[in-house]
C-alpha cells in the first residue's frame, strides 16, 4: 500500500435525513428516488459520482423476466423505464414467436448517455441530495441503525439506511495471476463498510462475477458477422413514454453477432492453468447462467462453438463489448482469444476482461421488507443482498427503497406476494431460499408466469405504486382510463356476436375451418388461433371509443388465453390459503419436537412467517410442515382453551 | 396439554389367530413408563437399546399377578420405526392373553391405536416417505402373497422409480422449453415446438394408462376379489366352500371382535385373495335346513366381482335355478355343474347355451378335488390381463396414487387439446408441469428448485 494513506479520526456531525442509501448503482438511485418521492429528505452517497447508475457489465437492460421487472419497476413509479426509453441506442421485443407471457423487451443502452440522465434526474429531484463519499461504518444503538459514518468522518443520522454496496464491497479484480482490490471497473473499492457488519453480527459471503474485454469497434471487420438490427416496431419500458417518441430503426445501432471456434478453446483450455477460476485462487461462487468462457469451454466440452454478441456501448465511443466472451485470463491471453474470432482477427482490446469478488449478505437475514433482522431500520439491496443484473437490483432498490421511506414516516412496510410481481418472487426466493450463486431473474422462477407479463406490469402495481405515493394524480387518471377501457371491451366482447356472413366465412374458409352456421360470441371467435383482435372487429361492430394498441394487446391476451389464466388464478388461490397459515413470529422450533433436524434449523434459521413460505424452503418435508400445522393449530387450540 | 397426535399408542401387531407368539406394540413418549409399570424381570432403563429382555407381565390391578411368561423388545428413539421409544412384548400366542396383556397395557398409560397409526407417525416423524408409507400400510392389509410382493415393490421404491422417470422424461422437456424462454437468443438448444410437446404427451399418457390398469388388479389384490357362492339348497355349496377354505388357504379366520366384517373369509386362490361373501348364509344352513333364499342371494350378487353358481347335474333345472342364472346373467361368473358321477339329469346343451362354455365347469364330486379346475378357471380369469406383464412388476394400490395418475393423465390430455388449439408452447407447458407435480405428489417430492438444476446442467448458458 501507499505511504500517503492517511485515516480521518477526527469525525463531524453531518445534517439529519429521513433516509439515506448508500450507492448509487442501479438499486441505490432506485431507493434514494423512491424515498425521495415519497416526501422523505434523502441523502445518497455513492464512492464516485461519475459511476452513478454505471453500467459495469453488459451495455443492456432487459430481456426475459428483467424486462417485465424494469416494467414493474416503472409501475411502482421507478426510474429504470423512463431511463432506459431516453437513451436506448436499439430496441428489440423477443420471444415474439411464443406466448404473451414470455415476450421480453430488451434494449441496447448507450451506457454514457444511461448514467449521465439517471444523474440528472437524480440531481434534479426535490428532497434528494446526491454526494460522493465512502461509507465506512453504520451509527448502531441498542440494535437499530440510526445513520452512517464516511471516511472523511462525516455522522449522518436518518431514520432509515439503505445499503447497496454492490461489487465495491471489499471488491477485489482478477486477471490472470494479477489481483487487486477495486470496485468494478477500476474504481475504489468500500474496504470498511461489510467488514463492520460482520462485526454487528451479519454472516458475509463471498460471491464473484466478471466481465468480458472490451474491443475498439474501429477494428471489427463486420462482413465477417451477423448483423442483429433493432425492431420497427414501436416498443418502450414505461408507461409514459409515447410511440411517437420511437427511434426509427434506422436510426437504432445494430449488434453483431459472432463465434468462437476449436482455436478459441483450445487457447482456453492450454491456459486454464492460469486462470483464477481454476487454479484455485478465487474463493467467491459464480453464477452458473452467465459462465465464464472458460467455464463453458470445459463444462461443455463437446461443443465446438459458443455465440459471441458484439455490441455498441454507446453513441459518442467506438467501445464494443464483447458478449460471451467474460473472463479472467491473463490480459495477453486475452489478446489472443479475441483474435480467434471470426471478425476480431485484427481487433484492438481496449480494456480486458476480469473477475471480481466481492462481499455479499446471506439474505435469510432479512425480512420480506428487505429491513435486516440484525439491524432494526437498515435495509439491503442489490449485489449485496446477493444478486445479478441491473434490473434485479432495480426492482430491490425500489422495494428497499419503498420500505424504508414507509419507515421514516411511521407506517407499515410493503410486501410483493410472488403471485403479484417478479420483484415478489425474487424477494420471496431470496429470504426464503437464499442463493448459493449470484441470483438472476428467470422466467422460471416464478410459479405464475401467465400471472406476471410485460404487457400488465402496470395493471399490477400501479396501485400500489399510487398508495405508497409514487404516482401523479395526471398518470393515475391516465392509468385509470386504460384499465376501464379494457374492462369495457373484454365485457363488450362477451356479449357481440359474431353473426355469419360471406365475408367472415371466406375469411374462415381460408385458413381451412367450417363456415359459421350460427352466430358466435365475439369473444369465442377470437380464441381461434388464426383470429386476431384486428381482425375480429372487421366482423363486429366498433367499440364505441378507438382503443390504443396497449387496450387491444390487452383485450386480446385476456379473452385469447382466459381458460389458462383461470387455471393460474385457481393456483394462486391455493397458494393464499396456505399464505393464511401464518407461523406465530416467536414460534420456538425446539419445541417442536417431531421436525426433522434439517428442517428445524432451516425453519429456525429463515423463520418463515406463514406455512406457504414454510413449504418453499428446500430440506422442509411435506411431513414438517404437517407437524409444524399440528403445533400451529394445537396452539389455537390452547389459547382458546385459557 | 395431552394431544392424541403424539400420545403414547398400543396394538396387537401380528394378526389375529392362534400363532406361535404373539406381540402387542407400544411407541410414544411413555412406552418404557408404561412397560416399566407391568413388567417384572430386568431394569428395562438400564438394558441397551435394541435388546430383548426376558421377564413376566404383571397386572399391578390385580395384585402384580404374572400374566405371562414374555420376551420384551426395547428400542430406543430415534432409531426405530416410528422414531419414538418403542417396546414389544413378545407373548405365547393365545387370543386370550394377548388381548388381556393389550388390556392391562391400555389401563396403564396407553392408547389403543388407530389402523395404520404406527406407520403415520413413521411417516409424520420423517422416517419414510409417502409413497412407502403407503406401501407398508398395503403390506399389513396385503392378503396374499402376490398382494405382499406388489406393496414390497412399491416399498421398494419401485413405483417411486417408475414415477421418478417418468417426471425425468418431463422434466427434461420442460427444461427446453424454459431455456428457448428465458434464453432466446441461445441457438445450441433445439426449440421445443408445440409437435414435440406432444409426442411426449402421448408417450407419458400411456406409460399413465399403463399403471392406471394394474390399479383395478392392484385394488383386487389389496380388497380381495369379492366373491359368493350361490345355488339351490344341497348342490354342494358348503363342500365348495370347505374345499376353498382347505386349512393352507385360509388366511384369515373371524375373530369376533376384530374390525373385519364376520360374514367375510378370506382364501388364496393361486395369489387371488378372495373374499367370499355371507358364508355364514351358507355355514348357518349346515345343521339345519338350507334356506338361503334367492333374496338373500340377490343382496350377495350385487356386492360380488365373481359369482360361483352351483347347480347340480344329477337333478333337472328347477325354476330357482333359472332365476339364479337370470340373476347372475351380468355378473363375472363361474357355473359348477356338480354330482356329474350321478346319472345325469339335467340338459347339459341347453345349460351351455344359457351359461356359455366357457365359464361352466363339470365336477363329478366337488368334495374330494373338484376345486382344481375352479382355481385354474379364476386365475385365469384374473390374470388375464396379464397381470406379470407390467411395467416392473409395479401395481399401482394406492387409491391417492389412483386419484393423481387421474389427474395427471387429465393435464396431459389439455396438453394435447392446448396444441390441438393451437396455443403457444409456453402455454401447452403448463399443463405439462402440472402433469410433473401430481406426479411429484405421488413420491412426494415437492419443488426444489429441480428445473433449474436440470437447466444449467444441461443447457450451457449466456446472454
Amino acid at each position: 500500500m501507499s505511504e500517503n494513506i492517511s485515516e480521518v479520526k477526527k469525525r463531524y456531525r453531518g445534517e439529519d435525513y429521513d433516509v439515506i442509501v448508500v450507492g448509487a448503482g442501479h438499486a441505490g438511485s432506485e431507493a434514494a428516488l423512491a424515498a425521495a418521492r415519497m416526501g422523505n429528505r434523502t441523502l445518497l452517497l455513492t464512492i464516485n459520482l461519475d459511476m452513478v447508475a454505471f453500467m459495469p457489465c453488459n451495455p443492456s437492460v432487459g430481456g426475459p423476466a428483467k424486462g417485465t421487472v424494469v416494467r414493474e419497476v416503472d409501475a411502482l413509479g421507478g426510474e429504470m423505464g423512463h431511463n432506459i426509453d431516453k437513451t436506448y441506442i436499439q430496441m428489440r421485443m423477443l420471444n415474439t414467436g411464443k406466448g404473451p407471457a414470455v415476450r421480453a423487451l430488451r434494449a441496447q443502452a448507450d451506457k454514457h448517455a444511461y448514467h449521465r440522465q439517471m444523474k440528472l434526474t437524480i440531481e434534479n429531484t426535490p428532497n434528494l441530495t446526491l454526494r460522493q463519499g465512502i461509507v465506512d461504518d453504520l451509527i448502531v444503538e441498542d440494535g437499530v441503525c440510526k445513520g452512517v459514518v464516511t471516511n472523511t468522518g462525516a455522522e449522518y443520522h436518518a431514520k432509515a439506511v439503505v445499503v447497496c454496496a454492490g461489487t465495491a464491497a471489499r471488491g477485489k479484480i482478477l486477471i490472470g495471476e494479477l489481483q487487486y482490490s477495486s470496485g468494478p471497473n477500476n474504481s475504489i473499492p468500500a474496504m470498511e463498510l461489510t467488514k463492520n457488519l460482520k462485526d454487528y453480527g451479519f454472516h458475509l459471503r463471498r460471491f464473484k462475477t466478471g466481465t468480458p474485454p472490451r474491443v475498439n469497434g474501429n477494428t471489427i471487420d463486420y462482413d465477417q458477422t451477423k448483423e442483429q438490427p433493432g425492431d420497427k416496431t414501436p416498443h418502450a419500458f414505461s408507461f409514459d413514454t409515447k410511440d411517437s417518441d420511437y427511434l426509427d430503426v434506422k436510426k437504432q445501432l445494430s449488434c453483431w453477432l459472432t463465434y468462437t471456434n476449436q482455436k478459441t478453446h483450445d487457447l482456453i483450455l492450454n491456459n486454464l492453468d492460469r486462470t483464477p477460476m481454476y487454479n484455485g485462487e478465487i474463493q467467491g461462487v459464480g453464477p452458473r447462467y452467465c459462465p465464464s468462457i472458460e467455464d463453458k469451454v470445459v463444462r461443455f466440452a463437446d461443443k465446438d462453438h459458443h455465440q459471441i454478441f458484439l455490441e455498441p456501448e454507446g453513441r459518442d465511443t467506438s467501445e464494443y463489448y464483447v458478449d460471451e466472451l467474460s473472463t479472467s485470463m491473463p490480459e495477453e491471453i486475452q489478446q489472443k482469444m479475441v483474435h480467434t474470432i471470426k471478425g476480431l482477427q485484427h481487433a484492438k482490446m481496449m480494456r480486458p476482461g476480469y473477475a471480481i469478488e466481492y462481499d455479499v449478505i446471506d439474505p435469510y437475514q432479512l425480512k420480506p421488507t428487505f429491513e435486516t433482522k440484525i439491524l432494526k431500520n437498515l435495509f439491503t439491496a442489490g449485489q449485496t443482498n446477493g444478486t445479478s443484473g441491473y434490473e434485479e437490483a432495480a426492482g430491490q432498490g425500489i422495494y428497499a427503497g419503498i420500505n424504508a421511506g414507509l419507515r421514516a414516516q411511521g407506517k407499515p412496510g410493503i410486501v410483493l406476494k410472488r403471485n403479484e410481481a417478479y420483484i415478489g418472487v425474487l424477494a420471496d426466493d431470496l429470504v426464503t431460499k437464499g442463493t448459493n450463486e449470484p441470483y438472476r431473474l428467470l422466467t422460471s422462477r416464478a410459479e405464475y408466469r401467465l400471472l406476471l407479463r410485460t404487457d400488465n406490469a402496470d395493471l399490477r402495481l400501479t396501485p400500489i405504486g399510487r398508495k405508497v405515493g409514487l404516482i401523479s394524480d395526471e398518470r393515475w387518471a391516465r392509468f385509470q382510463a386504460k384499465r376501464k377501457a379494457i374492462e369495457d371491451e373484454v365485457k363488450r366482447l362477451n356479449s357481440v356476436r359474431v353473426k355469419p356472413g360471406k365475408e367472415v366465412n371466406d375469411f374462415i374458409q381460408k385458413h381451412g375451418d367450417k363456415p359459421l352456421k350460427d352466430g358466435v360470441l365475439a369473444s369465442v371467435f377470437l380464441r381461434r388461433p388464426y383470429v386476431t383482435y384486428r381482425t375480429l372487429i372487421k366482423f363486429i361492430p366498433a367499440a364505441p371509443k378507438p382503443l390504443g394498441s396497449h387496450v387491444i394487446e390487452e383485450v386480446e391476451i385476456r379473452t385469447k388465453y382466459s381458460g389458462y389464466i383461470k387455471k393460474a388464478e385457481q393456483g394462486v388461490k391455493r397458494l393464499k390459503k396456505l399464505e393464511a397459515k401464518k407461523i406465530p413470529e416467536d414460534i420456538d422450533y425446539e419445541d417442536v419436537k417431531e421436525i426433522a433436524t434439517e428442517a428445524r434449523q432451516k425453519l429456525e434459521k429463515i423463520r418463515p412467517r406463514t406455512i406457504a413460505q414454510a413449504s418453499r424452503i428446500s430440506g422442509v418435508n411435506p411431513s414438517d410442515l404437517a407437524v409444524l400445522s399440528v403445533y400451529i393449530q394445537r396452539g389455537k387450540i390452547a389459547k382458546t382453551d385459557d | 396439554m395431552e394431544t392424541t397426535q403424539f400420545d403414547t399408542i398400543a396394538a396387537i401387531s401380528t394378526p389375529p389367530g392362534e400363532g406361535g407368539i404373539s406381540i402387542v406394540r407400544i411407541s410414544g413418549e411413555y412406552a418404557f413408563k408404561v412397560i416399566k409399570k407391568i413388567y417384572r424381570g430386568k431394569n428395562l432403563d438400564k438394558v441397551a437399546s435394541d435388546t430383548i429382555n426376558y421377564g413376566h407381565i404383571i397386572d399391578p390391578k390385580d395384585h402384580n399377578s404374572e400374566v405371562d411368561e414374555v420376551m420384551v423388545s426395547i428400542m430406543r428413539a430415534p432409531k426405530t420405526y416410528t422414531r419414538e421409544d418403542v417396546v414389544e412384548i413378545n407373548c405365547h400366542g393365545g387370543l386370550v392373553i394377548t388381548n388381556r396383556i393389550l388390556q392391562i397395557v391400555l389401563s396403564n398409560g396407553a392408547r389403543m391405536a388407530h389402523p395404520g397409526e404406527f406407520t403415520e407417525r413413521a411417516f409424520l416423524n420423517g422416517r419414510i416417505d409417502l409413497s412407502q408409507s403407503e406401501a407398508v400400510m398395503d403390506l399389513i392389509e396385503a392378503k396374499t402373497d402376490q398382494s405382499m410382493k406388489a406393496a414390497l415393490n412399491q416399498l421398494d421404491g419401485n413405483l417411486s422409480h417408475l414415477i421418478k422417470n417418468l417426471r425425468h422424461q418431463i422434466l427434461k422437456v420442460l427444461a427446453n422449453v424454459e431455456v428457448n424462454i428465458d434464453y432466446p437468443e441461445y441457438d445450441d438448444a433445439e426449440t421445443m415446438t408445440t409437435k414435440m410437446l406432444l409426442s411426449k404427451a402421448r408417450e407419458v399418457k400411456a406409460s399413465i394408462q399403463q399403471l392406471l390398469k394394474t390399479a383395478k388388479q392392484g385394488k383386487i389384490l389389496r380388497n380381495g376379489l369379492a366373491t359368493s357362492i350361490v345355488g339351490r339348497p344341497n348342490v354342494g355349496k358348503s363342500s365348495l366352500l370347505n374345499n376353498l377354505l382347505h386349512e393352507d388357504k385360509a388366511i384369515v379366520t373371524n375373530i369376533p371382535g376384530t374390525t373385519r366384517d364376520v360374514l367375510e373369509e378370506y382364501v388364496n386362490v393361486r395369489g387371488v385373495p378372495l373374499k367370499l361373501i355371507d358364508t355364514a348364509g351358507i355355514r348357518d344352513a349346515k345343521n339345519q335346513i338350507e334356506k338361503m333364499g334367492v333374496d338373500r342371494s340377490k343382496k350377495s350378487i350385487k356386492s360380488s366381482d365373481l359369482v360361483l353358481l352351483v347347480l347340480n347335474a344329477s337333478e333337472p333345472l328347477t325354476d330357482e335355478d333359472m332365476k339364479l342364472i337370470k340373476l347372475t346373467d351380468h355378473s363375472k361368473r363361474i357355473v359348477i355343474l356338480n354330482k356329474t358321477d350321478l346319472p345325469i339329469k339335467v340338459d347339459v346343451d341347453k345349460i351351455k347355451q344359457l351359461v356359455g362354455e366357457k365359464d361352466l365347469i363339470t365336477t363329478a364330486a366337488i368334495k374330494s378335488n373338484g376345486t382344481e379346475k375352479l382355481e385354474n378357471k379364476i386365475a385365469n380369469l384374473f390374470f388375464d390381463q396379464g397381470i406379470e406383464s407390467t411395467q416392473n412388476n409395479v401395481m399401482v394400490t394406492n387409491a391417492r396414487h389412483v386419484s393423481l395418475l387421474h389427474k395427471a393423465s387429465d393435464a396431459l390430455d389439455d396438453v394435447m387439446k392446448g396444441i390441438h388449439e393451437g396455443m403457444p408452447v409456453d402455454l401447452v407447458q403448463i399443463d405439462m408441469k402440472r402433469c410433473w407435480k401430481y406426479l411429484g405428489e405421488i413420491t412426494g417430492d415437492t419443488y426444489t428448485g429441480e428445473l433449474l438444476d436440470q437447466l444449467f446442467s444441461q443447457f450451457c448458458l449466456g446472454k
